[in-house]
């Protein structure tokens, strides 16, 4: 084909060709068809086509990097199968996953992913929507003080988690230094104790995610028709009961947003204990008081080397997520049906 | 507002962490196609002897500081060899390295032409890995009888196939604080420290209580009880694995003396209750908040670097009560690699008894090539930092006494389970002794069932 239309032109009578003119008329009103029907099938193509090429790529790195993971830890998870032997593998069925049922460190570890989803959510959620009320006033300087709001997301979790870990060290750490000021002699090993390392990890996790969740607020803030403020304040409406009354009621479908995408991090918090615990720290502190799902996982996929047992938690993991979204999507149908 | 609302990907840590992923990978793919690049050219020459035109490239993927580099042995080496380049790929940490190495040998790609193996992990691949791996007993150039006959049975399968070669080996000294010392009573002179506690962990111990009695304020003797459990449980030839292959850690009499000693130690008060490595552990050394602690050769130069210029001249070698090892590694060469004779030979020539001892020289790792120990630059040794201390001599007697011992395939995983929880819990969290070592054991339990 690509050899005809090549060759075409070398016949054509303006290479001086010594042709007759019909001949070469004909031959040209020959091309001309080809041409079109080439041409009105490549848009035909192009027209159904294209789309899909335009959105291959991700679907590509999706099959590649999402899909086939997931499909190929859902069959690791049904193997007794080791990281050190992948070639060594015996079908054992949901024991991978019954066996979760007793394993007292998978409870613990789903334990402690929502007391620290908790303490570390709740708070931060609270703050950045006080926060963003405070941004939401007329400022001198309000975009130096929202790009601020911001430095803490962009910082890296590695960097900041070091920065905490020497400030919430035991004997050289800001933090016990600042409380020896105020009156407390005994240093706290925050680490080593069990609320005390969880309070630390969410720490991490407020000073990081408040900003973003503030910036989101914000936004969601300014869309609020400033008609309704006024009438408030004609009503007599004071700022904290038009934050309460105004505000907040019209931020609900936003709140209930940054609720979703908090709990989905809060569930596969992994960086911040894991740097947090030093080393080894996938152990999540010597009794595990801080060990997340997500840490778990990684002790038993990568220091253990139990390919089966890691696969079949990043599946529960997965599916409590799904749980989690469900109620979630239930939550807001009935925040929508009450307004 | 809805639509607003609605623009609102969420764009949070999710789509962090899958930014994060897909640039690892994007980077660890770049990073395979470059090596499979380089060898590619030369691939003709994997047969062995240069053919004349283009180089080749080896690789030597290693964890943390092998000091090859900075001892100058690849220059060298290309020097002898004009036709080879070889380029070093280092991961930081080997728990880092491992998982990945493993991966790497399952899937027959993007490996280095030698890979680093830790003695921990040794076992481990003997007896998983072999098949990838080519033997080196016989490649031209390794002598058997250059290495210690312990870490030469380490790295060999049952039917005599050895899979590495010995790089270093961790003999175990004490490094000890002479101004501490001094202070609380104690000698300070290496041969007269090292007599305090000659020939029993226990003796050592008890110097902990005459320390302790007249400690300088806000010092403790030793940093952890879990170095003391280490440095003593590696002095006996059966630790966590009978020589069958049985787990035996529950009955063992290495760990149960090993656990009682630190067991002893902590409950004393005689330890800084410190995590190894942690950063509150490299602070202690920085503020000289302990006097001792059981100190492999190739921790001496953490040692310095940690304590820094005001340590300089205050620390000091003595001979610890029992010869023990504590880490080290082999260089083994994949079978998957492009140009496996060269490596063979790269392999052979970095760790003869020559090279080692300039590693020794530059890095402090001591060499498992029993030739090296007679050559100056190890006979010889002095460690400025450490007082001068005839660290060659000291810890070459450490090596030749140090038992063959048996190691098995989960042995890290339990000892990080005896230090990490166990220890930890009864010196950080005021557990009792038998409470720390039952979680310990439910940790090894977890551990060990697959």
């Amino acid at each position: 084909m690509a050899s005809d239309l090549t060759a075409a032109p070398t016949a054509s009578p303006d290479k001086g060709g010594a042709a007759p003119r019909d001949h070469a008329e004909q031959a040209r009103r020959d091309r001309d068809e080809r041409r079109r029907k080439w041409r009105s099938r490549f848009y035909r193509w192009d027209v159904k086509g294209s789309p899909y090429a335009f959105v291959s790529p991700f679907f590509l790195f999706f099959a590649a990097f999402g899909l086939f993971p997931l499909i190929y830890t859902a069959w690791n998870s049904f193997y007794r199968v080791e990281l050190t032997n992948l070639d060594a593998r015996e079908f054992v069925g949901w024991h991978n996953y019954t066996r979760l049922l007793q394993d007292e460190f998978f409870w613990n570890a789903l334990k402690n992913t929502f007391t620290i989803g908790l303490i570390s959510t709740v708070p931060q959620l609270l703050m950045a929507l006080g926060l963003a009320h405070l941004l939401n006033y007329k400022l001198r300087g309000s975009t130096f003080f929202r790009v601020a709001m911001l430095v803490p997301y962009a910082t890296s979790v590695a960097a900041a988690t070091l920065v905490f870990t020497l400030m919430f060290g035991t004997d050289y750490g800001m933090i016990n230094w600042a409380l020896e000021h105020i009156g407390f002699s005994h240093h706290i090993d925050w680490r080593a104790g069990t609320w005390s390392s969880q309070i630390a990890v969410s720490s991490i996790v407020i000073w990081r995610w408040t900003g973003y969740n503030t910036l989101i607020y914000l936004a969601a803030m300014q869309a609020v028709p400033p008609d309704l403020y006024e009438s408030a304040a004609l009503d007599g409406a004071s700022r904290w009961q038009q934050f309460r009354h105004v505000t907040v009621p019209m931020l609900r479908p936003t709140i209930l947003f940054t609720v979703v995408v908090s709990t989905i991090g809060a569930t596969q918090l992994f960086g911040e204990p894991y740097l947090f615990g030093g080393t080894g720290g996938e152990k999540g502190g010597s009794a595990h008081q801080f060990q997340t799902l997500g840490l778990y996982l990684y002790e038993q996929g990568w220091t253990n080397y139990h390919l089966g047992r890691a696969s079949a938690i990043a599946w529960a993991m997965f599916l409590l997520l799904l749980l989690i979204a469900a109620v979630n999507g239930l939550l807001a149908r009935w925040l929508r049906k009450s307004q | 507002m809805g639509t607003t609302r609605k623009s609102f990907r969420p764009r949070g840590r999710t789509a962090a962490v899958a930014l994060a992923a897909i640039a690892a990978m994007g980077a660890s793919l770049l990073a395979g196609c470059s090596s499979d690049s380089d060898t590619a050219g030369s691939g003709a020459s994997g047969s062995g002897n240069g053919n004349g035109g283009g180089k080749t490239t080896l690789t030597v993927g290693t964890f943390g500081v092998f000091g090859y580099k900075q001892a100058g042995l690849y220059d060298e080496y290309q020097k002898l060899h004009p036709n080879i380049t070889i380029k070093e790929n280092v991961i930081e940490r080997n728990d880092t390295y491992y998982p990945q190495l493993l991966t790497h040998l399952a899937a027959g790609s993007g490996l280095s032409d030698i890979q680093a193996i830790e003695v921990g992990n040794i076992n481990e691949v003997v007896t998983t890995q072999a098949a990838k791996f080519e033997d080196l007993s016989k490649a031209s150039g390794v002598e058997k009888s250059n290495f210690l006959d312990w870490k030469w049975a380490q790295a060999t399968t049952a039917d005599n196939k050895t899979i590495g070669l010995g790089t270093d080996i961790g003999p175990m000294a004490i490094c000890y604080r002479t101004d501490l010392f001094k202070k609380a009573g104690l000698p300070t002179d290496r041969t007269k420290v090292g007599a305090l506690w000659a020939g029993d962990w226990q003796k050592y111990i008890d110097a902990g209580k005459t320390y302790k009695q007249n400690a300088p304020a806000g010092t403790t003797f030793t940093d952890s009880a879990a170095g003391l459990y280490q440095a003593v449980s590696n002095s006996y030839s059966e630790r966590y694995y009978d020589s069958s292959g049985k787990v035996i850690y529950k009955t063992s009499p290495g760990v149960k003396t090993a656990w009682n000693l630190a067991m002893e130690a902590a409950t004393g008060g005689l330890t800084g209750k410190l995590k190894l490595f942690d950063k509150a552990w490299d602070q202690a050394f920085a503020n000289a908040k302990f006097a001792a602690l059981p100190c492999p050769a190739w921790m001496l130069g953490y040692i310095q670097e940690k304590a820094g210029d005001a340590g300089k001249g205050k620390w000091d070698v003595a001979a610890a009560p029992k010869s023990a090892n504590w880490g080290g590694a082999f260089i083994g060469v994949p079978s998957a690699g492009k140009n496996k004779a060269e490596a063979v030979k790269l392999a052979a020539w970095l760790t003869a008894p020559e090279q080692q001892a300039k590693v020794f020289a530059k890095q402090a790792s001591f060499p498992s090539a029993v030739g090296a120990y007679d050559l100056p630059a190890v006979k010889d040794a002095k460690h400025a930092y450490f007082n001068n201390a005839p660290i060659g001599e000291i810890f070459a007697a450490a090596a030749k006494g140090i038992p063959t011992l048996v190691i098995g395939p989960k042995d890290q995983q339990i000892y990080t389970a005896i230090t990490d929880v166990g220890i930890l819990q009864v010196e950080q969290q005021g557990k009792t002794p038998a409470q720390g070592w039952s979680a310990a054991e439910k940790e090894i339990d977890n551990a060990l069932d697959q």
